[in-house]
């Protein structure tokens, strides 16, 4: 098996190469012969996502059969991991995770491949570029990382097995989410490259990416968000984002390709901004390796440890030529890439796209900033410096706010220009239910004049309330203008107006879904955790909850031995839920991990550990935490997730006017 | 200029003193000071958490420092020394974020500096395309019709679409 695992990776390569080279001759030669070499190199672009789709499975395949001649599965797995995580091996460590992003990015350009009769040149630039991306990937696993490497003298037995860390089932998806979001990126940048380099006239290469952009935009927020959740339910500190280098690493292509998608609408709608999307895309390509390169290279210290590995030399050169390929091509063919309109005013949606796109990359700069900072503090100091939670807390939330605020107010701005009446108008009743927000949470106890998280917190709260309530305004405003014309109801006009424009409709539900998690995230200063050693009967009380030991129990299976504490969760008299915090101990890997229990209700989380026996007494340790509001977080994400899908439904048709009786108001849903 | 009334001038007054008095409320508080202190550091067992967040199973140093911790705030020493005696045991990634000292300063200025030089770059982005000539007008207006027509209803429903 493993054999035509690797003779699958290294024909992979050359139907790359193949399809690169036959494809950049057939574009560069235009002559008799070139279509049909063009089409060669789109057939082994094809055949390429066949032959990596069938080394992926050979090396899945091989997990199940605990084919531990295979050093990759010998290190990733063993004979009692639950089938779920068998299959999860692919990505479980290095070199399956890059087979796995090599299969991606086959399978996204097979995809393209098979839709080249939308714009056939342009595909073939595209598909030149992916192919180009994929070589790179096939090297690294034919030459670097090697999945399909044999285990060197006697067979053993069984497995070393999965990390604890990863035997969770978000693992099973939310690696996958995130590569499919990363890899996505490859695609957009990918027609911008070509677009840049055949001088693509006009904007389309924009329509067509516009799906695939938001698509892995949504891809890599359900990834990002995944790690978060998966970092709450099974690290067991209680948190669910600490800036870790890695986490970093995920947010950086997404705060840049958040940009992206709001610029690409004025280069759409005003033939703007052409140099900067091309940078913006690059960037958020460039960002999404550069992610891979920190997580693998080992030259910051990171919690997803179980990654590193000697392949960052590979993503060095990797990240200079692409980086040197690209500012050639701009300098080349810049003068393609000028505004065709100039800007009328500065109340105006493209001022604020503008300045959107200003914060979002000032976010991106500051978590790149603090990423490389310890790097940067060694060269110029001689000794290595620790950039965490309290800097990004610092400096980046902010940035945060100001991104709040324009996101209530950019809806509210008109194309081209505004008047300042009209955005009183619009803004009047959205500020001052933002600002009632503020004085009822004030009147409710927050005090913001105490600790700047609690200043942080008001202003997020009334910042998303703004937004929630622009949102719900433009809604209203425009469904009540078509309920005029139409006679249907409220209800029924907000969804033919959602259906006029879905992506417009959309956007706001993303908007939206944005302000509910920024609510789940302002909780953070009100957190409240405790500690103790907790016997048979013991009591602590957190908050409304009183939490009292019943006992402990334990088990084992083949994978692991664990041990229960059981407490009950008592909310005044009344017990509410009996909860059992665990500690494992995996067996083949000879590892602990703690498994916290979470009781999530829309007001907070109850979040409890089992953190185990105290040395001295031995005596059980339970830590509690009361997470307020941390819900919100994981439902606003849904709601972003859906806004972006109903944002990929294709508008209805618009109404056609053909006799000019009368001359109609301006549409709702048509721009202000 | 104009002097506020007395009796406003006494009220701004009274809001300040309660500003105050709330903003010293819990200084001395040990446990706040042990918790914001504990938030400042990082573990150094290598699980890359925060001191107070480390709950690495059997975890060999964060029991021990978070004894430190809480022995140099009983001995009375402030904030800076307490951090101090971590970052001489422990050397100077044991602070969870750079100091505003020496070369670390660039930490935090930059971020700053980026958003000063952003706004500024956008400013005049902004003010360069405000002063773009115009696209010259035809001499004379004319009726437009036919597909010529149809080009500017696209635009105009592209224009006034999102």
């Amino acid at each position: 098996m493993s054999q035509i695992g690797s003779f699958a990776l290294l024909l992979a390569l050359a139907l790359s190469t193949y399809s690169f080279l036959a494809g950049v001759l057939a574009l560069v030669r235009p002559g008799a012969g070139s279509e049909r070499l063009g089409e060669t190199a789109r057939r082994a672009g094809i055949a390429t996502f066949a032959v990596v789709f069938l080394a992926a499975l050979i090396l899945v395949i091989s997990a199940f059969q605990d084919n531990f001649s295979i050093a990759y599965i010998y290190h990733h797995s063993n004979r009692d991991l639950p089938a779920p995580y068998k299959f999860a091996t692919l990505w479980s460590g290095q070199e399956g995770s890059l087979l796995f992003w090599s299969l991606l990015l086959a399978a996204y350009g097979f995809v393209l491949r098979l839709r080249h009769k939308t714009d056939a040149r342009l595909f073939a630039y595209a598909s030149a570029i992916i192919a180009a991306v994929q070589i790179f990937f096939l090297l690294l696993l034919n030459f670097a990382a090697h999945p399909f490497a044999l285990m060197q003298g006697e067979l053993p037995a069984d497995g070393a097995g999965l990390n604890p860390l990863l035997q969770y089932p978000e693992m099973v998806i939310h690696p996958p989410m995130l590569y499919l979001g990363y890899v996505g990126f490859t695609i957009p940048f990918a027609f911008a490259l070509g677009a840049l380099i055949m001088r693509y006239p006009g904007e389309k290469w924009i329509q067509i990416t516009r799906r695939w952009t938001m698509v892995t935009w949504a891809f890599l927020t359900c990834g990002v968000f995944l790690g978060a959740h998966w970092a709450y339910s099974v690290l067991g500190w209680g948190g669910y984002w600490g800036w870790d280098p890695v986490e970093n690493a995920s947010l950086m292509p997404w705060l840049t390709g958040t940009a992206f998608l709001h610029s690409v609408m004025m280069q759409e709608k005003r033939g703007m901004l052409k140099m900067w999307n091309m940078w913006l895309i690059f960037a958020t390509f460039w960002l999404a390796i550069l992610g891979t390169f920190l997580t693998r290279s080992g030259i910051i210290s990171s919690v997803h440890a179980f990654a590193q590995s000697s392949i960052g030399g590979w993503f060095k050169w990797f990240l200079l030529i692409t980086l040197v390929t690209f500012t050639y091509f701009f300098f080349k063919n810049k003068s393609h890439l000028r505004s065709e309109h100039k800007l009328e005013s500065l109340i105006s949606r493209e001022s604020s796209f503008l300045f959107n796109n200003l914060l979002l990359l000032l976010a991106c700069f500051t978590v790149l900033w603090g990423t490389w900072f310890p790097l940067i503090s060694e060269y110029v100091q001689g000794n290595k410096v620790t950039v965490g939670p309290p800097f990004y807390n610092k400096v980046a939330i902010p940035v945060a706010l100001l991104l709040l605020l324009l996101t209530a107010v950019g809806p509210l701005l008109a194309w081209r220009k505004t008047s300042l009446e009209s955005l009183k108008r619009n803004f009047m009743w959205p500020a001052l239910g933002a600002l009632a927000i503020g004085v009822l949470m004030i009147i409710f106890g927050v005090r913001p004049w105490t600790d700047i998280a609690y200043f942080y917190a008001l202003m997020a709260a009334m910042l998303s309330a703004l937004v929630a309530f622009t949102v719900a305004s433009e809604f209203i405003r425009g469904g009540r203008v078509i309920s005029r014309h139409t006679g249907q109801n409220l209800l029924a006009s907000m969804v033919h107006l959602f259906h006029r424009n879905t992506r417009r409709y959309g956007g706001y539900i993303v908007h939206f879904g944005v302000a509910v998690v920024i609510i789940g995230i302002l909780g953070t200063p009100f957190n409240q955790d405790k500690e103790k050693e907790m016997g048979f009967g013991d009591k602590m009380t957190i908050g409304p909850y009183t939490l009292v030991c019943e006992s402990y129990t334990q088990d084992d299976n083949p994978n692991y031995s664990n041990e229960w504490a059981i407490i009950n969760v008592f909310k005044g008299d009344r017990k509410i839920e009996t909860m059992y915090p665990e500690r494992r101990f995996y067996k083949a890997s000879q590892q602990p991990q703690t498994l916290p229990r979470i009781r999530s209700t829309y007001k907070e989380d109850l979040y409890l550990t089992y953190e185990g026996l105290n040395e001295q007494t031995g005596r059980p340790i339970i830590k509690a935490h009361l997470n307020p509001l941390v819900m919100w977080i994981w439902v606003g994400v849904l709601i972003m997730i859906v806004g972006t899908v109903l944002g990929l439904i294709p508008n209805a048709a618009p109404v056609r006017v053909t006799s000019p009786a009368r001359i109609q108001p301006a549409a709702a849903g048509a721009g202000d | 200029m104009k002097s506020l009334p007395n009796s406003v001038s006494r009220s701004l007054q009274a809001a300040l003193l309660c500003l105050a008095v709330f903003a010293c409320l819990g200084a001395s508080d040990e446990g706040a000071r042990f918790t914001s202190l504990g938030h400042k550091l990082m573990c150094v067992c290598g699980c890359s958490q925060v001191l107070l967040e480390c709950n690495h199973v059997g975890c060999t140093y964060s029991d021990r420092m978070r004894g430190e911790l809480m022995a140099s705030i009983d001995r009375g020493e402030n904030d800076d020394l307490a951090l101090q005696d971590f970052v001489q045991k422990y050397g100077p990634t044991v602070l969870a974020a750079p100091t505003a000292t020496g070369f670390n300063r660039v930490a935090w200025i930059m971020p700053f500096l980026a958003l000063v030089l952003g706004v500024m770059t956008t400013i005049f982005i902004v003010l360069a395309w405000r002063k773009r000539p115009a696209l010259a007008a035809p001499g004379g207006v004319l009726p437009v019709s036919g597909a010529e027509l149809e080009r500017f209803r696209t635009q105009a429903r592209k224009d006034t679409d999102l």
